[in-house]
């Protein structure tokens, strides 16, 4: 059994917008699931989903957690998997964290909604998963304040605090969309490492084909709230079954190739369905 | 190719004030001695991470900033001494795009008003129908009378192109045109912008962080970091032999869209991030972060100089470059 299994996930929101269209995808526990799509396709209202925090939108299907769904389940039952088993990383780390608490005390905060430890210890953890991911002087700098921080070393942060806890599952919606390419590397770099050693399973939101390959063991492919494409990334890299698969992964400039006289371009929506 | 416009020297600092008395307590140089050269009909690159001043440095030779010091030549004047009066007949001939499409267009007029503004503000007559400037840059004659909100955001930049190019201007600033767009529409806004320049004979100064834009479109190629020019060189030497750890480090970081690339590629990132242009480093701005920093690099300066004709770098070990 997977981890995690969505099928036939329909999400519309309260102005009748079909966000999500019957979609349905596995992960199975230690692999990298990529969504790749362009704005508005549905990928973030996906993983908002999976966490139940699309309050007043009508949400249906099944999302199979660990042989729970997810769907039917109470609140009660959503706030205690989020943050212990089912982790979150956002695009945007600066509003994520709160600006008046040091960042040592709201991972430590984050461990103790979970876990009954002295603050004390909660703090050690902090400590310790801030040099896990890579902050250099973690002590001191588990006492700053998330404006002290650069976009790089926040985006670190809230990985520290996404992981403190060992979730089986991993969701990162765009989370080095806002970095630069050096500072993305180094994301994606300790991302990727702390999977293998963590064996945690990562569902990974982003828009660039460049990322999907790095990381990914599957991707999904999404437009228009549906799944255009779903498989192993070799084989959709190699042979995208999709017309909108081909043209999405020919229409970026890549550095590795010869420079094109003109970049292909995308046929619109109706044409591919 | 005759030289269009030439930076030499600039320099742009902003006052740095206190968060709560908003006292002037430093001063920050966000571009620390820029020179570039743009010729006539090409396309010039300038790349390089948040914050190292690619924007600015584009403000500056559009004269939206006046430079604390510096020069920036173009059209047989110095633009950077001119006043605001004596530059309206130069903006005919010098425009700018933006990144947001839809914070640069008013939201309160039409396309057809948004078009003709800029006859207005140059006090000449309407050089050609609205009509036609819409379908120049792929729009119908029907979208003349709707207001910008109406628009996707590839069509708002398509409005904010039209706009730059009515008074049929010699050099265009694209200050990261692409960037705020999706994928699939970022391909034809490039496309659009190659065929404009073979119509309308234009030279553009590329401005943006995504290095296989600057590819697709630069023929030459300018990388910043920490507010200076640390390499310049035509495209193809730039992308097959970078000479600065800078640019070599940053083309390693771009994600290739091909698995067993990614799969098989020596993950060697830089550590650490941007240094605070408020707090630069001694010597090399680039030495907190070099893998080759040597104890010349913390005291000493390296100056922009030919390490290969046509290919500037700033470095004192500079890699060597085969071709
Ligand atoms: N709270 C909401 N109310 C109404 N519509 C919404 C809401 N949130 C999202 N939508 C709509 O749902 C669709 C999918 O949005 P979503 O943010 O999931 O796309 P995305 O692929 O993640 O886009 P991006 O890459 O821009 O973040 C869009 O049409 C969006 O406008
Ligand atoms: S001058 Fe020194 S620190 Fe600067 S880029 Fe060259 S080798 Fe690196
Ligand atoms: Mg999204």
């Amino acid at each position: 059994m997977s981890l995690l299994e969505v099928s036939e996930l329909s999400v519309v929101f309260g102005n009748g917008v079909r966000a999500v269209d019957r979609l349905s995808f596995d992960l199975d526990r230690g692999s990298t699931l990529c969504v790749v799509g362009e704005s508005g396709s549905g990928k973030s209202v996906t993983s908002l989903a999976i966490l139940g925090l699309l309050p007043g939108a009508e949400v249906s299907g099944r999302i199979t957690f660990d042989g729970v769904n997810l769907v039917a389940a109470r609140p009660a039952e959503l706030r205690a998997l989020r943050g212990e088993r089912i982790a979150i990383v956002f695009q945007d780390a600066l509003s994520a964290l709160n600006p008046y608490y040091q960042v040592g005390f709201q991972i430590a905060e984050a461990y103790r909604a979970h876990r009954r430890v002295p603050m004390a210890q909660a703090r050690r953890v902090a400590v310790r998963m801030l040099e896990r991911v890579g902050i250099p002087d973690p002590e001191r700098r588990a006492r700053e304040y998330p404006h002290q921080f650069s976009g790089g070393m926040r985006q670190r942060v809230m990985i520290a605090m996404a992981l403190c806890l060992e979730p089986e599952l991993l969701i990162a919606d765009e989370p080095t969309t806002a970095l630069d390419v050096t500072v993305q590397a180094q994301i994606l770099g300790l991302l990727d490492e702390l999977r293998r050693e963590t064996g945690t399973s990562v569902l990974f939101v982003t828009h660039d084909m460049g990322v999907v390959a790095g990381l990914a063991d599957e991707v999904l492919v999404m437009r228009g709230g549906r799944a255009v494409e779903r498989g192993p990334v070799d084989r959709v890299f190699a042979e995208p079954a999709e017309p909108y698969t081909r043209a999405l992964l020919a229409c970026v400039p890549r550095i590795d190739r010869p420079v094109p006289d003109r970049l292909a371009t995308v046929p619109p929506m109706e044409a591919t369905r | 190719m005759t030289v269009l416009l030439e930076a030499r020297d600039l320099v742009m600092e902003f006052p740095v004030r206190h968060a709560l008395t908003r006292r002037v307590v430093g001063r920050v140089a966000a571009v620390n001695g820029v020179s570039l050269r743009i010729r006539s009909g090409e396309t010039l690159g300038l790349v390089g991470e948040s914050g190292c001043g690619k924007s600015t440095t584009g403000r500056l030779l559009t004269r939206l900033l006046t430079p604390t010091s510096g020069s920036v030549h173009f059209a047989g004047r110095d633009l950077a001494t001119l006043s605001e009066r004596a530059l309206r007949p130069v903006r005919r001939e010098l425009q700018i795009i933006f990144q947001d499409p839809f914070s640069s267009l008013n939201p309160r007029k039409t396309v057809r008003q948004i078009l003709s503004a800029p006859y207005r503000y140059q006090r000449v007559a309407e050089r050609e129908p609205v009509e036609r400037q819409l379908a120049r840059v792929g729009l119908l004659p029907e979208h003349a009378d709707r207001y910008p909100h109406e628009f996707s955001g590839g069509q708002a930049q398509r409005i904010g192109i039209a706009r730059a190019l009515a008074l049929r201007p010699r050099l265009v600033v694209c200050d990261e045109p692409v960037s705020a767009l999706d994928v699939s529409v970022q391909a034809q806004i490039l496309n659009l912008l190659k065929d404009l320049q073979e119509e309308l004979a234009l030279s553009y100064l590329f401005v943006a962080h995504d290095l296989g834009a600057v590819r697709q479109l630069c023929d030459r190629i300018a990388v910043m970091y920490l507010g200076t020019v640390v390499e310049t060189a035509d495209r193809d030497t730039l992308f097959a032999g970078p000479a600065h750890p800078y640019t070599k480090a940053l083309l390693a970081a771009v994600p290739i869209p091909d698995p067993a690339r990614e799969r098989a590629r020596p993950r060697v990132p830089l550590t650490g991030d941007l240094p605070s242009p408020l707090d630069p480093p001694t010597g090399c701005p680039f030495n907190t972060r070099c893998p080759k920093a040597a104890d010349r690099c913390r005291v000493e300066r390296p100056v922009l100089r030919a390490h290969a004709t046509g290919h500037d770098v700033a470095c004192h070990y500079p890699e060597e470059t085969t071709r």
